[in-house]
């Protein structure tokens, strides 16, 4: 019967759809749910402070060495596509104040949140999904320890304060590379290339953009210690949290940044 | 047998471990159907069934990992369903749980692995903590390796450590979760030998959840066996071997 099996395809279609809605916003409810519950053991006594600093230092010392080394990239890329443009455009006096314009307000940020979202976020999410699915998680509940307090407060609390640092370091190295690539193509004497970029830079230009990576910070902890402690199904379970960690991390920070971005230029323009 | 004053032991007060009438669904996986049981002081109750008829589930039930449907579950006479993650806490610091893969922190060593309980509930000075470490780790013969990692040891050493950790608060309530899965019977029997020990030493309540009849036999006073997340029957393992279920001949035959 050609008529019922059509009819029996479009049923499934509407319920497929409805149940992937009702997945959507499960998993939403969920998120909200554990934010609850880490603001909840975040902000109550005991405070984990050994841990928050030995988490603080992991994620500092594991990113460092990348955000650094991307920074650097960027501030030779943003250098070398600018200074063709701006040679076009008879604009090339502007060169040291673009790159280093460029690099403050938007390329450092978003690649240092990029980056320690690719590093930390799949370690964060494989790390807490390992231990979720072994039963460790369960077992510092047992021991009356807090798991949400001592692992997941801390990391999301390490994340959201190190990344404006690692923000300082990709600022850094980008306008250092910046320079040389620059000066590569016609020297310059650094002094001279920071006086001519930092000329225009208020505080204005420059606070607001790091300090939005705070919020970079905090998705990239909630999102990997949500997918952690949700992992089940051994190792096949650790390795969705630690995919996903990094996919939705790195998704949620480019559309944060887009609202950031705009709010910064409303608020501090 | 282990001959343990287990029916001399009339003791007043409530019985540690209580439940009443248990129910527990995940999702449309109906896993407890209303279990009652209790656990006298000293006590050693085996929970025996099958693999996957909810025996875990019931002792993360008693620890409150999970919260019931339906039921009551009292451990030293408060009901652990209605208490606030701090009062449920001060119940957990005087109950040691046994998982069934050690669930070591694999990021620790052995020995940080033990004093992680003691580092966070107890006043110990570090000097009395290493000190306490060490009793405990040579209590279930694991003092040599207190430097390495969980990675480096075996299966039965990771039990042993995890029974290390899960004494260091000095329970009064022991909870294993399959103590003797997956290991040899050679290594089975020596956890077996350890946890009778531990008990007449420190004559502690326990409910040991397991699908190995041997161990079983060799570690509990009294016996339920668990079906289609019921209980079928309760009793010494004499009282079982008098039963005529079909269910029970065949578990029983499996010794």
């Amino acid at each position: 019967m050609p008529y019922s099996e059509t009819h029996v395809d479009e049923t499934k279609a509407f319920s497929d759809i409805g149940n992937w809605l009702v997945k959507f916003f499960e998993w939403f409810g969920n998120l909200a749910l554990f934010c609850g519950r880490l603001i909840r053991s975040a902000v109550t006594p005991p405070y984990e402070i050994r841990e928050f600093v030995h988490q603080f230092d992991e994620l500092g010392s594991k990113s460092l060495p990348l955000v650094a080394l991307a920074g650097a990239a960027t501030g030779v890329v943003v250098t070398l596509s600018t200074r063709d443009s701006l040679i076009r455009f008879g604009a090339k006096s502007f060169l040291p104040a673009v790159v280093i314009f460029s690099i403050i307000t938007e390329s450092g940020p978003i690649i240092t949140a990029l980056v320690v979202s690719g590093r930390a976020a799949a370690g964060i999410g494989a790390e807490l999904g390992a231990m979720k699915v072994t039963e460790q998680v369960d077992a510092m509940e047992v021991s009356a320890v807090n798991a949400y307090k001592f692992l997941v407060a801390t990391r999301v609390l390490a994340c959201m304060l190190m990344l404006p640092l690692l923000t300082l370091v990709a600022d850094f190295f980008g306008i250092l590379m910046g320079w040389v690539a620059n000066t590569a193509a016609q020297p310059i004497s650094l002094q001279l290339f920071l006086h001519a970029g930092f000329k225009n830079v208020t505080f204005n230009d420059f606070l607001p953009p790091t300090l939005k990576t705070i919020v970079f910070g905090l998705l990239i902890g909630v999102v990997s210690c949500f997918q952690g402690m949700n992992a089940r199904g051994g190792t096949q379970g650790v390795e969705r949290a630690a995919t996903n960690s990094v996919v939705l991390a790195s998704l949620f920070i480019i559309l944060a940044d887009v609202m950031l971005v705009r709010l910064i230029l409303v608020f501090f323009s | 047998m282990p001959s343990k004053d287990a029916d001399a032991d009339p003791k007043k007060g409530t019985p540690p471990v209580q439940v009443k009438s248990l129910s527990k669904s995940f999702g449309k996986q109906v896993v407890l159907k209303g279990i009652s049981l209790e656990v006298g002081q000293g006590e050693t109750l085996s929970v025996l069934g099958r693999s996957g008829t909810g025996k875990s589930v019931l002792l993360k039930l008693i620890i409150g990992l999970h919260k019931p449907d339906s039921g009551s579950i009292r451990v030293n006479g408060e009901d652990v369903t209605k208490l606030t993650l701090k009062e449920l806490n001060e119940v957990r610091k005087k109950v040691g749980f046994l998982f069934q893969q050690a669930a070591l922190y694999d990021s620790l060593t052995i020995e940080e692995n033990v004093s992680f309980p003691l580092r966070r509930h107890s006043n110990l000075s570090d000097e009395e903590s290493r000190k306490r470490v060490r009793e405990l780790l040579a209590s279930v013969g694991m003092e040599e390796d207190a430097h390495k990692l969980p990675g480096e040891l075996s299966g039965g050493m990771q039990k042993r450590v995890g029974l290390a950790r899960a004494l260091a608060l000095e329970p009064e309530i022991l909870l294993f979760d399959e103590p003797t899965a997956g290991l040899d019977p050679i290594t089975a029997a020596e956890i077996d030998d350890l946890i009778l020990r531990l008990q007449k030493e420190r004559h502690m309540t326990s409910v040991v959840v397991t699908h190995d009849i041997h161990s079983a036999r060799a570690v509990s006073d009294r016996v339920a066996l668990m079906r289609d997340g019921q209980l079928l029957i309760e009793g010494t393992f004499e009282d079982l071997k008098k039963s005529h279920d079909p269910f029970v001949m065949q578990f029983l035959d499996g010794s």
